[in-house]
């Protein structure tokens, strides 16, 4: 009787781990226009940003976490990699030139965000 | 009046109606002239008098307004950093001396072996429990603090796998401790893994803390390179020689530079000759004998002599400014190779769990003995054993140490991607002028033509005044000849250059044409009493150019431009690698062979036009191959761009970093070879880095698992688990940092 117990959870255990870390939806994106403050903490909130081709845009990471993962951020097709002290504001600017989805993400690319460039 | 001008960091800031407050208040102080908050950089920067105002006056106006400036300008984020990070490894170190102790302390009570010679008292459960919660719950809280906020976002990373696997064994020991009874009906001998779980943490922060320390070491090129700038400068204002501070040195300031001085900023010297040490900048170890309208480097050490200079470049815009922004840029890009492990690494954490899941399942169902036991404690060691890690860090860590490398020995890597590409390289083409050779062409030659009755000087005036108009890098051998003999100008008319062939134009009414035979042969002009000399000379490896009045060759001049002193060696390596070397060059064949043969290259690519050594690249890449394109960086901006990898020489200037993937400070051709060899040595480190990190997690895991059990019956302790993976990541840092001391120019 426990081994079936144990069988189905088990199993139920698997299927809501996969639901619960790779079968969520992207977030909405947050149109920004002049500036953002992104949070860091546990990822990117928020953590997808929408923003406008050639227009200079400043997006402002505020690091809450103290997990050493964290600590940097990359925007790699920009060329940007910031450490981030803890609780201070750390402000990047970028002028986006080309149409796309850009990722960024923490020194080991565990966490990601996604800027959205459009016309 | 003694104005000066300084950037203060400002706490305290929230809105944009504080950078108005912040400025409105500065300005009130009696001495400001101009005050400047930015919000985004939290920073004001004042002018003021500092005969009038100083820094705690400031400093007292802005907290009257409810904020706090930062009287030590030095407060950037990067010493931020550095005081974090201090923090944060004393804070670890705490934290691992404690786990690691009282860890030890619960494994003597209960390690099957040590627990014999254990005092009864550490044999308690209880005692066991109230050891291990402090490390469960101080020195493991920042697993939790960082799985928690992911799980919030849906997220999972290293923290959330170690968070699981210790809470796991903590709970199930707990259980045990205090409420045995739960295990009498299933026939389970109840046993706490207190040492299990105060072991792992202390393990993996211990890790951790070494990891953090190598990591450390991967940006010391760009910290060494950051600690290079001189602090103060000689300046001589009002015809006296004061120092100043670095920040408030101006362009067009006259600076003295004694014996032994850092040089502060980039300049030309105006009087005076020294000897200076460049090899912070160029790698170039051997002193550079610099005189009056010599460029120097701003952050070289002056040796013998004594200088005055302008400065030409201040602050952000001087090689030293580009070359860390360059190198902070390329270890900021992301090399393909990357891709891979990222894509995986975003799944890997919940695979893992799932794996984690599907032991205990397993184990549950098919275990013989003890199930629940080996059910939990092979759980346990696939969570804490994996390690994603270390694939994390494969990549970036070698770019770190390689950019860095390389920007140390004169060679600037635009990005990560170039680092990648330049290992593949099988074909390097140089532009000859100005790359292969100096750049500076001298005359050697003026032959007047035999039927003609004009003078060598003649000859020499004409060309020298049409070429004076002309910027063609030939011109101004001509000019300099010309100059030297002492000769007068004539005023040119309809002056027009033809690329690639020559220059045209009007003096005296009579028209001229002066260029190579190709130009004689579009102008239709006769030279069949010149093709003799013209052979000869070209044999010798000259350039030669004709000179036409009204459609009659009057004579020829020759220009010879001298080829470097490190091509000769630096081909010779390429062609060791079993690189094939070809040169390019806007010359006839016969000039360009002679050349050519001097160097050892054989195949040479003649006269070709300026606009068409774009297509001549695409032609081999054609071929299949990946070509390097060696060049200016100014005057063959596309080809450079269309190459797979564009190097340029020489100078950083703005426009060769820009068009270039690779940039060579030192102009030493050897360093094509040296920057091919970083590359596949960079790549292979970051390929063995890659290959340890999957290859762990593609082996222990199922170790873990407990796949070796049916046939070995070994059994992963998890507290061995924790060490290996403490041990992956650190194996894959040092690794990256191995890359330091590789001597590169090995082949």
């Amino acid at each position: 009787m426990d081994k079936i117990i144990v069988t189905i959870g088990g199993i139920l255990g698997i299927f809501f781990t996969l639901w619960f870390f790779l079968g969520k939806k992207d977030s909405k994106a947050t149109e920004v226009n002049d500036s953002v403050d992104i949070i860091v903490k546990g990822g990117y909130s928020p953590d997808v940003i929408s923003v406008k081709k050639g227009k200079t845009v400043t997006l402002n990471f505020i690091r809450k976490d103290e997990s050493s993962c964290l600590e940097e951020v990359i925007l790699s097709d920009f060329k940007i990699k910031k450490y981030l002290p803890l609780n201070k504001k750390i402000s990047i600017q970028i002028t986006p030139q080309k149409i796309g989805k850009f990722d960024f993400s923490c020194g080991m690319g565990m966490f990601h965000g996604k800027l959205i460039v459009k016309d | 009046m003694t104005e000066t001008k300084k950037t203060f960091a400002i706490k305290g800031m929230h809105c944009a109606s504080c950078v108005n407050v912040l400025e409105r208040t500065f300005k009130k102080v009696e001495g400001v002239s101009d005050a400047n908050v930015n919000l985004a950089t939290e920073q004001a920067t004042i002018s003021f008098d500092t005969k009038k105002v100083d820094e705690k006056k400031l400093a007292k106006a802005v907290s009257g307004v409810g904020y706090e400036m930062v009287m030590d300008n030095s407060d950037t984020n990067h010493d931020h950093m550095k005081m974090e990070k201090k923090e944060e490894l004393k804070k670890l170190r705490n934290k691992v001396a404690l786990s690691l102790f009282l860890g030890g302390l619960i494994v003597w009570g209960s390690f099957p072996g040590l627990v014999a010679t254990s005092p009864k008292f550490l044999q308690n459960f209880f005692l066991q429990f109230l050891l291990s919660l402090p490390v469960q719950f101080w020195a493991g809280l920042e697993f939790y603090k960082a799985a928690i906020p992911a799980l919030r976002h849906r997220t999972a990373n290293m923290d959330t796998l170690v968070a699981l696997g210790t809470t796991v064994a903590f709970i199930y020991s707990a259980v045990v401790t205090f409420f045995p009874q739960v295990f009498g009906a299933t026939k389970i001998e109840p046993m706490p893994y207190f040492d299990v779980s105060t072991i792992i943490i202390g393990l993996i922060l211990l890790g951790r803390l070494l990891e953090a320390r190598a990591k450390a070491g991967t940006s010391e090129a760009i910290k060494k390179l950051m600690g290079l700038s001189a602090k103060t400068a000689r300046v001589v204002r009002n015809g006296k020689e004061i120092d100043i501070p670095m920040e408030e040195v101006l362009i067009g300031d006259i600076i003295r530079v004694r014996p032994g001085e850092k040089i502060p900023v980039d300049g030309v010297i105006l009087e005076g000759e020294s000897s200076v040490d460049e090899s912070m900048i160029t790698g170039e170890s051997i002193p550079v004998a610099k005189v009056a309208k010599d460029f120097v480097i701003g952050a070289t050490i002056n040796k013998n002599g004594s200088f005055l200079y302008k400065a030409t470049k201040v602050g952000s815009e001087t090689m030293l400014a580009q070359i860390i922004k360059l190198v902070t840029d390329a270890q900021g890009s992301k090399a393909p190779i990357q891709r891979v492990a990222d894509l995986i690494s975003s799944y890997f954490v919940p695979i893992v769990i799932m794996l984690a899941i599907a032991t205990f399942v397993v184990w549950y169902d098919l275990g013989t003995s003890n199930v629940l036991t080996f059910a939990l404690l092979s759980t346990v060691s696939v969570l804490i054993i994996a390690c994603p890690c270390a694939m994390g860090l494969a990549t970036p860590t070698a770019i770190m140490v390689g950019t860095g490398k390389g920007a140390q020995n004169g060679i600037l890597i635009k990005d990560a991607k170039s680092l990648e590409i330049a290992h593949k390289i099988n074909t390097v083409v140089f532009d000859k002028t100005g790359t292969l050779t100096n750049g500076k062409p001298e005359v050697t030659d003026i032959i007047v033509a035999k039927d003609q009755r004009l003078k060598t000087k003649d000859l020499l005036q004409l060309a020298a005044s049409l070429e004076k108009v002309s910027e063609h890098p030939l011109a101004q051998a001509i000019v300099t000849k010309a100059q030297s003999e002492k000769l007068s100008f004539e005023k040119v008319q309809g002056f027009k250059a033809i690329a690639g062939h020559g220059i045209e134009g009007t003096i005296n009414k009579d028209k001229i044409f002066f260029g190579n035979i190709r130009l004689m042969e579009k102008e239709k002009i006769e030279i069949k009493n010149l093709l003799k000399d013209i052979e000869n000379l070209e044999n010798e490896g000259k350039t030669v150019m004709i000179l036409a009045v009204n459609k009659k060759p009057q004579g020829l001049i020759a220009v010879l431009d001298t080829v470097k002193d490190s091509a000769k060696e630096g081909i010779a390596n390429l062609l060791k690698m079993g690189i094939e070397v070809v040169m390019i060059t806007g010359d006839n064949q016969t000039t360009a062979n002679a050349i050519a043969k001097s160097l050892g290259i054989t195949k040479v690519l003649a006269q070709v036009l300026p606009q068409d050594k774009e297509a001549e690249i695409k032609k081999i890449q054609k071929e299949g191959k990946i070509v390097a394109m060696v060049g200016d960086g100014i005057n063959d901006a596309p080809a450079l761009a269309s190459s797979d990898v564009g190097i340029a020489m020489g100078s950083g200037t703005d426009v060769a970093i820009e068009t270039s993937d690779i940039t060579l400070i030192n102009k030493d051709l050897g360093s094509v070879s040296f920057a091919i060899n970083l590359s596949k040595k960079t790549m292979r480190t970051i390929k063995m880095n890659l290959f340890w990190a999957f290859g762990y997690n593609i082996v222990l895991i199922p170790v873990a698992m407990g796949i070796l059990y049916p046939v070995f019956h070994v059994l992963l302790n998890p507290i061995f688990a924790s060490a290996a993976m403490a041990l992956s990541s650190i194996s894959v840092v040092t690794n990256s940092l191995t890359l330091k001391r590789t001597n590169i120019t090995k082949i």
